[in-house]
């Protein structure tokens, strides 16, 4: 029983559809990819699992049905959601970041969780009083994983973290984002434009072309695809 | 000197009015980007509300918590009934609905209380105390003491507990509020109630010294207003420091301004607010990047 | 013009022609009160068609019409009553002194936009009473004016009115007077914004952006906006002061502003059709509320509901929904023909 299963799923922005029914699987503590060009859907399927964008059909997470449930809800339940442009606080510090991250659970700010971020990233130590919005790109979009991380959900769904970074910086997100997935078997759900990173750090991939899969895969598979090469890998 | 001294003491207590209904005024602006212009008669109306229950034998302190709770019900009453369906609608429709608001709340009162002025107890002795060999008033001094404490409270409230920390990012970035399991829409519910809350302990202060009637806070609107625009829409501290500066300086010139006197100070209040508009929008403390109002 | 749009222009002149017979004959059917209160209603439709120019055609917000109601009132007071100029030659000046009001606050309104703009019109509104009060050497200040001298002479009762060889009573001649005005005006409004006039200003309420970018020159028609709008409020505010026959700071409070605004919206914003609705609305909600309620504050709590409603279940107003069952029946219509 997977962890995350899409079934025939749909999505709109106003009279405009955008995902034409698609499903794919999350297992428990897998790293899946869902590649696709711009436009294709990706950011969609994402908004379409967390509740910001109006669906259809059927979304089912660790037995419950998400079908109608808003994102408030769907954060209570294990999804965290790190969207297109961060969702980060610019006017609030980076402390405030991280304690809005644990909102959902229960009591005072989780201390230990709140140290283990500082230890993912050793440099808000120093920057906790900081204006997120006066962050760089990247500092901003590990802020962003971190407090979807102090959520400690079951799932975590990211939309493109690479997106606008030079490559050290991408390279260690995604170092951190495996280490998760193998000490604490954190699942992800990936949404990248760049395939080639999003190939190495999941086990499976979907490819969305306008707004249905049209293929998927191992991403040993995927790698040897022709058309899959020649659209995303570039030879 | 003496004069001088006691009219900025009797101008911080105005000021501290201001004050509470301008950061109320702010509270709306800041999460729900709609100027209220019904607040003062909300405030005005949970004066009436006081009065009956003190008229009904209610000790005052009693009177005056039990209607800060519920102005603090209705504000959040009121945002979820009518302000709700309107949330995206253009500024125009947001505006008309608030004066809509201000015109049933003025004729209700009317309705249900009449149009007489009454008198309103005040929670502080009206002895003067001398301070330096100049007379004060203990009212005075209470006034501002109740306003900075009532802001301060706030203050804490948003700084120090998670709910204030909600209630900030819903009111910063809704979207990005809601994927973190904040439900945005109840805390601008509760943006309103404390609004509301800030709404009725402005009434109340001001009601003992200017008489409880149905246009008590029509004024007391206007100057919030100026005290808010001056201090920047976005800005409690600028609020609260643009109150008090707007109550203390309307005071002194229109003690020291023969021209202006008592019946000028609301043209004055209309002519900051078009100055600080026209020549700086931000305010002292607001943000200089102005959405579209 | 195609043939569908000559046939809806078709059918709104002879709606109007029908409107102004209907006009012109109804003083013979209502009794003298009566018609006093209806030419009320004449003046209200003045002063809304002058706001709705303004708020629904170009979408600058105004809380403070009442202010330019007060100026042209005023402006009508103080030459009769203080210097005996003929009342009908100070109807057009009136309009003209607000208006030139209008076009220097238009000034520095163009700065402000939506919630500012609304709130710079309150505080004007707010703001005007205590000035009026205090230049009392002009203004006559809390005492007010009496237009006509001798306050025998005020309402009902006032000596009949001789015109054109027919002899009125006052309040049918009032009548005659702000209705002439209202359709005059009305059918001025009418011309103007029917044609490139009007798609600037709608142009300019969609999106300021777009039709700066398609060469509005947007401070001139903005402004032009608020000095036409002013005009017509200063020469309804003329009416109210003959009609009143007297003036004082509170004969134009702020809620009169808001009122001219509840009005608008009724009618709907950018409909000129619906100005009759909304002006009815203003007068007539009153004594309907008093059926409800004898005390004072009901007509007011049933205004800022139906405000409410309105906006929330009619956003479009009267004239929307004119519209709405207006155009389905001349589709029908012509579809037929």
């Amino acid at each position: 029983m997977p962890l995350l299963r899409l079934e025939g799923v749909e999505a709109r922005y106003g009279a405009t559809r955008a995902l034409h029914g698609i499903s794919l699987d999350v297992g428990d503590g897998e790293i899946v990819a869902v590649l696709g060009a711009n436009g294709a859907g990706k950011t969609t399927t994402l908004r379409a699992i967390s509740g910001t964008v109006r669906r259809g059909g059927e979304i089912l997470f660790a037995g419950a049905t998400l079908n109608h449930t808003g994102p408030e809800a769907v954060a209570r339940l294990g999804i965290a959601h790190v969207p297109e442009g961060r969702g980060t606080f610019a006017e609030l510090t980076v402390r405030e970041n991280l304690r809005l991250g644990a909102y959902t659970r229960r009591g005072r700010l989780p201390q230990r969780d709140y140290d283990r971020m500082l230890e993912l990233f050793p440099w808000m130590a120093k920057r906790e009083r900081q204006q997120a919005g006066t962050l760089s790109g990247g500092e901003q979009q590990m802020l962003a994983l971190a407090r979807a991380l102090m959520q400690q959900p079951r799932l975590l769904l990211l939309d493109e973290p690479s997106l606008g970074l030079a490559p050290t910086i991408v390279g260690e997100i995604f170092r951190i984002v495996r280490r998760l997935n193998e000490e604490e078997g954190l699942s992800v759900l990936l949404v990248e434009q760049n395939a080639v990173i999003a190939l190495e750090t999941a086990a499976r991939a979907y490819v969305l072309e306008v707004g249905r899969i049209a293929l998927t895969g191992t991403s040993e598979e995927l790698r040897r695809d022709e058309s899959v090469r020649r659209s995303y890998l570039g030879y | 000197m003496a004069q001088f001294l006691q009219q900025v003491v009797s101008g911080l207590a105005s000021g501290g009015i201001y004050a509470s209904l301008a950061v109320a005024i702010v509270l709306i602006y800041r999460s729900t980007r709609v100027i209220n212009f019904a607040q003062g008669e909300m405030g005005m109306f949970m004066t009436f509300v006081a009065l009956w229950l003190i008229d009904g034998g209610w000790p005052y302190w009693a009177a005056f918590f039990a209607t800060l709770a519920m102005a603090f019900v209705g504000g959040v009453l009121l945002e979820r009934i009518v302000i709700r369906p309107i949330e995206s609608a253009p500024p125009v429709t947001v505006v008309i609905v608030t004066v809509g608001l201000l015109i049933a709340l003025n004729g209700a009162a009317f309705w249900i209380w009449g149009g007489e002025t009454r008198s309103f107890p005040s929670a502080f002795s009206t002895r003067p105390i001398r301070i330096g060999g100049v007379a004060f008033s203990i009212q005075d001094f209470g006034i501002i003491g109740v306003s900075l404490v009532a802001v301060f409270l706030l203050y804490l409230f948003f700084r120090f507990t998670k709910a204030g920390l909600a209630l900030r990012a819903a009111a910063l970035n809704p979207e990005a509020s809601r994927l973190v399991g904040v439900r945005v829409g109840w805390m601008l519910a509760l943006g309103w109630g404390f609004a509301s809350v800030l709404g009725a302990l402005s009434g109340m202060m001001v009601a003992p010294l200017v008489f409880l009637d149905p246009n008590m806070m029509r004024g007391v609107l206007l100057y919030a207003l100026a005290a808010a625009i001056l201090g920047g829409l976005d800005s409690p501290l600028g609020a609260v420091i643009g109150g008090l500066a707007l109550g203390v300086g309307l005071n002194l010139i229109s003690t020291y301004v023969d021209f202006v006197g008592d019946t000028l100070k609301l043209p004055v209040a209309f002519a900051v607010i078009l100055g600080v508009l026209l020549v700086r929008p931000a305010g002292l403390l607001g943000r200089t990047t102005l959405r579209r109002a | 013009m195609t043939r569908h749009r000559a046939f809806g222009v078709g059918l709104q002149v002879s709606a109007f022609v029908a409107a102004v017979a209907v006009l012109a004959l109804l003083p013979h059917w209502l009794s003298d009160f009566r018609a006093s209160e209806v030419s009320y209603v004449g003046i209200y439709f003045v002063a809304i068609l002058g706001l709705n120019i303004l708020t629904g055609y170009t979408g600058q917000i105004s809380l403070g019409h009442g202010a330019f109601m007060a100026i042209g009132g005023y402006t009508t007071a103080i030459l009769v009553g203080h210097h005996a100029v003929r009342d009908l030659w100070t109807i057009p000046l009136a309009g003209l002194v607000a208006g030139a009001a209008g076009l220097l606050f238009g000034l520095p309104a163009l700065r402000l936009s939506g919630l500012y703009l609304a709130l710079a019109t309150f505080a004007i509104a707010v703001a005007l009473p205590p000035v009026l009060k205090k230049f009392d050497h002009f203004t006559g200040g809390s005492q007010g004016i009496q237009l006509f001298g001798d306050p025998d002479y005020t309402g009902k009762g006032f000596e009949n009115v001789h015109v054109a060889g027919q002899t009125l009573t006052f309040n049918n001649w009032l009548y005659y007077l702000a209705w002439t005005i209202a359709v005059v005006l009305f059918a001025l409004a009418w011309a103007l914004l029917g044609g490139r006039l009007g798609r600037t200003f709608r142009a300019i309420r969609d999106s300021e952006v777009a039709a700066t970018s398609s060469g509005v020159n947007l401070p001139l028609y903005k402004t032009l906006a608020f000095g036409v709008s002013a005009f017509y409020a200063g020469v309804a505010g003329s009416l109210f002061a003959i009609a009143s026959t007297y003036v004082n700071p509170e004969t134009f409070p702020i809620v009169l502003s808001l009122y001219l605004l509840i009005g608008a919206v009724v009618a709907g914003l950018g409909s000129l059709w619906g100005v009759a609705a909304g002006a009815l609305f203003i007068q007539y909600l009153p004594s309907l509320a008093g059926h409800v309620s004898k005390s004072a504050g009901a007509p007011s709590v049933a205004y800022g509901v139906l405000l409410i409603l309105v906006v929330l279940v009619l956003p479009f107003g009267a004239g929307g929904l004119l519209q709405r069952i207006g155009r389905p029946l001349t589709n029908s219509i012509f579809r037929k023909s």
